[in-house]
């Protein structure tokens, strides 16, 4: 454990990494979402009040913000909002499905200094793709990514969120990032929201962290992870770039579309929930002061890890993995590398996983399952 | 590195943190931590003196911690956050 990450653990004293979610509302249906978005709710922020917690970070000197939903171009005032945004000197990062992006908004998009979007892509062919965004999401992104280019956006971001069946075209990532002059970004599937339920099925096998492992150690220093694979630092003796801790709550949180703080993207829980930018404390108070944020601040137990020797190297892994899993929060990833995490899991009984607390899901007009079908490739 | 006259490049917000500062970089996206409360008033100083030496005299930095202030600098400056000043 470095100086630094010691350092961060006690939290600062404004978010590094935070990401609002503008609207649960979205076009796709994706079996991971994190969120659990598909319908607008009716209680989200309105423009003034936006506009206020844009007012709010900028004077809490918040370099940047990452924006997603749901769909976050979905939103009336999403240009209006990414303008006041970059105009108070708040950068910009938004994902997006690319669905909203014509050749007209591509070039509305490249005007804009500060400014960084990531289309979401979760296969280098429609059948991968698909499987887990839906039907005609691979060609949308694909035709999104060539309006950007066309219209001269420099370095956008293909994020890939990798799973047991992309996880063999890495390298083809990588090459369809490049033709477009635009970045890989890979992180990890995560349990949350609907990933509760499509989670066991998708999440990579243990030979396949291996290989996640090495190509990242591979080709890290030319891809984004949003720091997320820090907990296959126990396969090896090399750490892989990046803040080897869980953010949570000491340089991350989740903004969510209705004003509630959680203390990550991936923990839309009440567990997890620090308060609301409603409150008079504002968001600044609750990202100082509140009771969760401080609990997360303060040194945390290794538990069950603690005899372990990799504890130092994986940090006992990702806490919304553990969360949504069952598993205790002071014991192993359900992925840890060692597989003590498949030991606990096997333990667990499903009656007791916690559930995610809102569900934002469009209406299922037919029994269409939620857990994708088995997919062999090639 | 110590005869050159530097200055926090215009694109680079510092913001202060209970270890030092964060500066971030609004052209190439770098975050980069500055550790100590020392190194920051320096880095916010190095406009106000005609060298690197210059401002780590008027911060009253014992000479004995220059060589690891000019490797702190000379990184920064590496990384864009610190560039070159007229004059």
């Amino acid at each position: 454990m470095t100086v630094l990450a010691d350092q961060l653990k006690g939290g600062l004293e404004a978010p590094i990494c935070l990401t609002w979610e503008l609207t649960y509302a979205c076009n796709l249906d994706c079996v991971h979402c994190l969120s659990s978005s598909g319908r607008r709710d009716p209680n989200e922020l309105t423009t003034a009040e936006a506009k206020a917690v844009l007012d709010e970070l900028a004077a809490m000197q918040v370099f940047y913000i990452n924006i997603g939903g749901g769909e976050p171009m979905i939103r009336r005032d999403f240009f209006e909002l990414i303008e006041y945004s970059i105009g108070l000197g708040i950068g910009v990062k938004f994902s997006t499905n690319g669905a909203f992006i014509n050749a007209e908004k591509a070039r509305q998009l490249a005007a804009l200094d500060y400014l960084d979007i990531q289309i979401s892509l979760d296969g280098t062919d429609a059948a991968t793709n698909d499987h887990v965004r839906g039907t005609g999401s691979y060609d949308t992104a694909i035709a999104a990514m060539s309006h950007l280019r066309d219209a001269g956006f420099e370095d956008f971001k293909i994020s890939v969120v990798v799973t047991r069946h992309n996880v063999d075209q890495l390298d083809e990532f990588k090459a369809l990032a490049d033709s477009f002059g635009a970045t890989l970004r890979v992180t990890r599937l995560r349990p949350s929201g609907r990933g509760a339920d499509s989670w066991h099925e998708l999440h990579p096998t243990n030979a396949q962290q291996r290989q996640i492992y090495d190509w990242l150690l591979a080709n890290g220093d030319n891809v984004l992870t949003g720091d997320s694979f820090f907990h296959l630092n126990a396969l090896g003796e090399q750490p892989l770039p990046g803040l080897n801790l869980c953010g949570a709550g000491r340089v991350v949180c989740l903004i969510d579309p209705v004003g509630d703080v959680y203390a990550c993207p991936f923990v839309i829980h009440d567990r997890f929930k620090a308060g609301s930018v409603r409150e008079p404390r504002g968001f600044a108070g609750v990202w100082r002061e509140s009771d969760l944020f401080v609990e997360l601040r303060e040194p945390q137990s290794a538990g069950a890890c603690a005899s372990c020797g990799s504890y130092d190297a994986c940090q006992g892994g990702c806490m919304a993995a553990k969360f949504f899993t069952g598993l205790p929060l002071d014991g192993p990833d359900p992925e840890c590398v060692g597989g003590e995490g498949e030991v606990e899991l096997a333990k667990v009984q499903m009656s007791t996983v916690p559930r995610p607390s809102l569900d934002h899901s469009k209406p299922v007009r037919v029994a269409a399952p939620r857990v994708p079908v088995a997919l062999t490739r090639r | 590195m110590l005869h050159r006259a530097l200055r926090l490049d215009p694109q680079v917000a510092l913001r202060d943190e209970p270890f030092g500062a964060l500066a971030y970089h609004y052209g190439n996206r770098k975050l980069v931590f500055l550790r100590h409360p020392d190194v920051v008033e320096v880095v916010r100083s190095l406009d106000e003196h005609d060298c690197v030496a210059d401002t780590l005299t008027a911060c009253s930095i014992d000479e004995r911690r220059w060589d690891a202030f000019e490797t702190a600098i000379h990184s920064m400056y590496e990384s864009e956050m610190l560039s070159d000043r007229a004059g």
